[in-house]
């Protein structure tokens, strides 16, 4: 039995998958020949009915009743395990990868879409999931097959789980400072010492196994990145004893409560290592472009969900009187009646379907193997989201008035989960630089700016084409610019001008895939592309000007004016 | 064993049911459709049966339009191994004895059915008289309500639970089986499930391959008629009570009121 769903809305994902990017062409593809709609349907129907009656229920549980530091050891309630046990059982975790490895070649865009069903309904549970679905595409990708054989099958089935080790307590942003060492044994092993910080999941009983993927310096190598290896090192050992990796402590957040973060500490634990050495940063990053898209996807889907349970709290929500109504005997009206409630609505709906229409075409590209334009579009869908789905969540709170700032209501929570996606997988900061400083300079720019320039001419959109006119000769100004301390220094800022004028460039995209309809569905579209173009578009351009200028206000200002 | 489960697509209960204003019958196309949760119940026990038997074979059989395909695929992806799909354009309407007859038929198109197995009531018509009339067609002992159902040799037996009290049935198979809501609680299906019920054979039939008579299924062969529809008024404001000490008197004194007690 369904209830009314509150986590996302099945008919805007049938919209944006079927009508709007037609996934059911990628079966012409052979990677995808065994797939059809009926299929598509079927795992999304099955993705959300795990989401919303084994994840969503204890959801506001995860954020009241933290994981615990018990005598070293990290104790979770007892919700959590059956949850991720039933995911993999049903066989998600494995859904999009290789048929080889287990799994059933879905589309990642079918395949984003699912996992934006357990990001809604419970990013606190799912995170252990989607760690271990990281980390076992790595492995995948640049193990060798001993290490593969031995922990890969056990973790798509749920039995052993996984992290990513990459942050210590000196070095976040700056992975070239890390300190972990890795000192070779004559076994071919290495032995790993040091501090990792922030390691989410990297404590707890769910399974039998972790496996931690570290990033560490073995002694002797160049300095900096090029120095930094990737290390297999499981919480137990082959020979069934402990490897001396030790839960030093836990970090409590202001979300994400759900997903134990901890400080470990590595004491001459053994490793195996993973790709080549001095590789490391290079073969987690051939699995960045999927994880920071997935950061992307998860903070579209936490904002999809606060906006449809503030739409459904407007309808209910009897308060004050239309603004021409004099007579304060006539009964008050649901909020959603006053043009303001609307407009928070509709920016919400602008951000939330606007995100996830991102996250989905990235998933497309990885599906047509697009790959330039897909790095172009990376650190955009890793921080539009971010950005704006957190200003969805406040609107959503707002929407509530008083009783979104109570924990009744589940919209403050959704805020607080949200707010850590412009922090990992590369701060908001650091993506402006890697947008500016790298990818605009890629081929796959041009293709992105081509994709614009042919949405706005098939809807005759002169906002749209104006806006990437102007983005175009900025970057240009940018580019030509010899001093790079003064090119980037707004970066942050070209990030979200460039955002901004990517998702306007898919609300007029799904706006024309509507055609004519006259459903509820594709006039709601077709509000939300107007609102797009009228309230958001409009405030690319003071950024582009401050772009165009190379305004030097941040870097002329003094550290000690601060 | 050969084991048959009756599995019917629903509106899906969150859905708002409406009556079509031409011959007041459900406006399926206003509603999203899902495989009944009581036959989801239906087709896992049926799966623990062959789970528990081996070379047991499930089969499902729905009666409905072409988009039952839907439902049909979700008990095939659940674990169920073949269906049969009686579609045709005259059942529309067709009553619960119209339904029973046609399913009678469809039955005999299989061949060494052990066991039937139906959810108790279907959440839409709600007549829960269909698993009885089949087996009463059939000549087939009928056990409805189960609660508990075991499969020993060539003997059933259930718990049959219902607000009268609890009775323990036991019966020769072939037999007929209706469960309800408290019999289990269905898998989901895997994703590799679902990849596995595009392969599995669906038989689709009509009314003259299943050999039915025209005349007995369709609006115009249902014992009742419906003259006549109004969608239910909306709910009223209510009336507060304020409780000033007294709340219990006044609550009391309303429901006299209302005649209610
Ligand atoms: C809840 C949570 C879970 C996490 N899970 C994991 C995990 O599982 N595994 C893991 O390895 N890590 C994890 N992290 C760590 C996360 O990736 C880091 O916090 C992040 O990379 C930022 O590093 P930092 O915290 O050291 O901040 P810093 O790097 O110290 O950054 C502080 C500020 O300075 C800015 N800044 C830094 N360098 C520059 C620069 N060069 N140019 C411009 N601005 C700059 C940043 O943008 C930021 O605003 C997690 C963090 C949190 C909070």
């Amino acid at each position: 039995m369904h209830e009314r769903n509150l986590i996302l809305s099945r008919r805007d994902l049938e919209f944006l998958l079927h009508d709007w990017l037609r996934v059911e062409e990628l079966t012409a593809l052979p990677r995808f020949a065994e797939h059809s709609r009926e299929t598509f349907d079927a795992v999304l129907e099955l993705a959300a009915d795990l989401a919303t009656e084994r994840f969503a229920p204890h959801n506001k549980r995860n954020d009241a009743e933290e994981p615990r530091f018990e005598e070293g050891r990290v104790v979770l309630h007892d919700e959590v395990a059956p949850a991720l046990r039933a995911a993999a059982e049903a066989g998600l975790l494995s859904a999009t990868m290789d048929e080889s490895a287990g799994g059933l070649q879905l589309p990642h865009v079918v395949g984003t879409a699912v996992q934006a069903w357990f990001h809604a309904a419970n990013v606190g549970t799912w995170a252990y999931a989607m760690l271990t679905v990281a980390n076992a595409n790595l492995l995948l990708a640049h193990a060798a097959p001993e290490l593969v054989e031995r922990y890969v099958p056990d973790m798509l089935a749920g039995r052993v789980h996984g992290t990513m080790c990459l942050s210590e307590p000196q070095a976040g942003s700056s992975l070239a400072d890390i300190t972990t060492r890795a000192e070779p044994r004559s076994d071919g092993t290495h032995v790993l010492t040091g501090t990792k910080m922030w390691i989410s999941g990297g404590d707890h009983e769910l399974g039998e196994n972790i496996v931690h993927l570290v990033l560490a310096k073995v002694p002797g190598g160049p300095p900096g990145v090029k120095g930094i290896s990737l290390f297999l090192v499981p919480k137990v050992l082959p020979d069934g004893t402990r490897n001396p990796v030790v839960l030093t402590g836990i970090n409590h957040k202001m979300g994400w409560r759900g997903t134990v973060n901890t400080v470990l500490s590595f004491e001459g634990a053994t490793g195996w290592l993973v790709g080549a050495e001095g590789r490391g940063l290079a073969a987690m990053f051939h699995m960045m472009n999927e994880a920071r898209v997935g950061v992307g996807a998860g903070a579209a889907a936490l904002a999809y969900t606060g906006y449809l349970k503030s739409l459904d709290y407007a309808k209910s929500r009897p308060q004050g009187r239309p603004a021409g109504a004099k007579n304060p005997s006539t009964p008050m009206v649901p909020i959603i009646e006053h043009a303001d409630v609307r407009r928070m609505l509709l920016a919400q709906k602008a951000y939330a379907e606007g995100a996830l229409a991102l996250v989905l075409y990235c998933g497309m590209l990885v599906d047509t193997g697009e790959r330039e334009l897909l790095e172009v579009l990376t650190p955009i869908a890793k921080s539009w989201p971010s950005q704006w789905g957190l200003e969805a969540n406040a609107l959503a709170i707002q929407v509530h008035g008083g009783y979104g700032y109570t924990r009744e209501y589940d919209v403050e929570q959704h805020y607080r989960d949200n707010r850590l996606n412009p922090i990992h997988e590369g701060t908001h900061g650091i993506q402006g630089a890697d947008l500016l400083g790298r990818k605009v300079r890629t081929p796959g720019f041009e293709q992105l700016c081509a994709r614009i320039a042919d949405t706005a001419a098939r809807a005759g959109s002169k906002e749209l084409q104006q806006a990437l006119d102007r983005l175009v000769e900025v970057t240009e100004i940018l580019h030509a610019h010899p001093d790079a301390e003064e090119r980037l220094a707004n970066a942050s800022v070209y990030l979200e001008a460039a955002g901004h004028i990517v998702v306007a460039w898919l609300w007029v995209d799904q706006a024309l895939a509507t055609g004519d309809r006259q459903d509820a569905l594709a006039r709601g579209k077709r509000a939300a592309a107007q609102y797009f173009l009228r309230f958001e578009l409009p405030k690319v351009g003071p950024q582009l000007e401050l772009l165009a200028t190379l305004d030097r206000t941040t870097l002329d200002t003094e550290p000690t004016w601060l | 064993m050969n084991i048959v489960v009756l599995v019917k697509q629903v509106p899906d209960t969150y859905s708002e049911r409406k009556l079509s204003s031409g011959d007041h019958t459900l406006d399926r196309d206003a509603t999203d459709a899902v495989l009944d949760e009581i036959d989801e119940r239906a087709v896992e026990s049926a799966l623990q049966l062959k789970e528990a038997n081996d070379g047991s074979e499930v089969t499902v059989v729905a009666m409905g339009p072409d988009r039952a395909t839907d439902a049909i695929r979700k008990a095939l992806s659940m674990g169920a191994d073949k269906a049969v799909h009686l579609s045709d354009e005259a059942i529309h309407g067709t009553d619960a004895i119209g339904t029973a007859k046609a399913l009678v038929k469809v039955l005999g198109t299989l061949e060494g059915t052990d066991l039937v197995l139906a959810g108790n009531e279907a959440s839409d018509g709600r007549t829960g008289a269909v698993p009885a009339m089949v087996a009463e067609l059939l000549g087939l002992p009928s056990l409805t309500h189960a609660r508990e159902l075991t499969v020993d040799g060539g003997t059933v037996t259930v718990r049959r639970e219902t607000d009268d009290g609890v009775t323990v049935l036991t019966a020769e198979l072939p037999a007929v089986v209706s469960v309800n809501e408290k019999i289990n609680e269905p898998r989901y299906p895997s994703f590799k499930g679902i990849m596995a019920a595009k392969k599995k054979p669906v038989t689709t039939l009509t009314l003259a391959d299943a050999g039915i008579e025209p005349s007995d299924v369709g609006l115009s062969a249902a014992w009742s008629t419906v003259t006549e529809s109004n969608p239910k008024p909306p709910k009223s404001g209510g009336e507060k009570v304020e409780d000033e000490g007294d709340g219990g008197s006044k609550i009391a004194a309303f429901l006299v009121g209302q005649k209610l007690i």
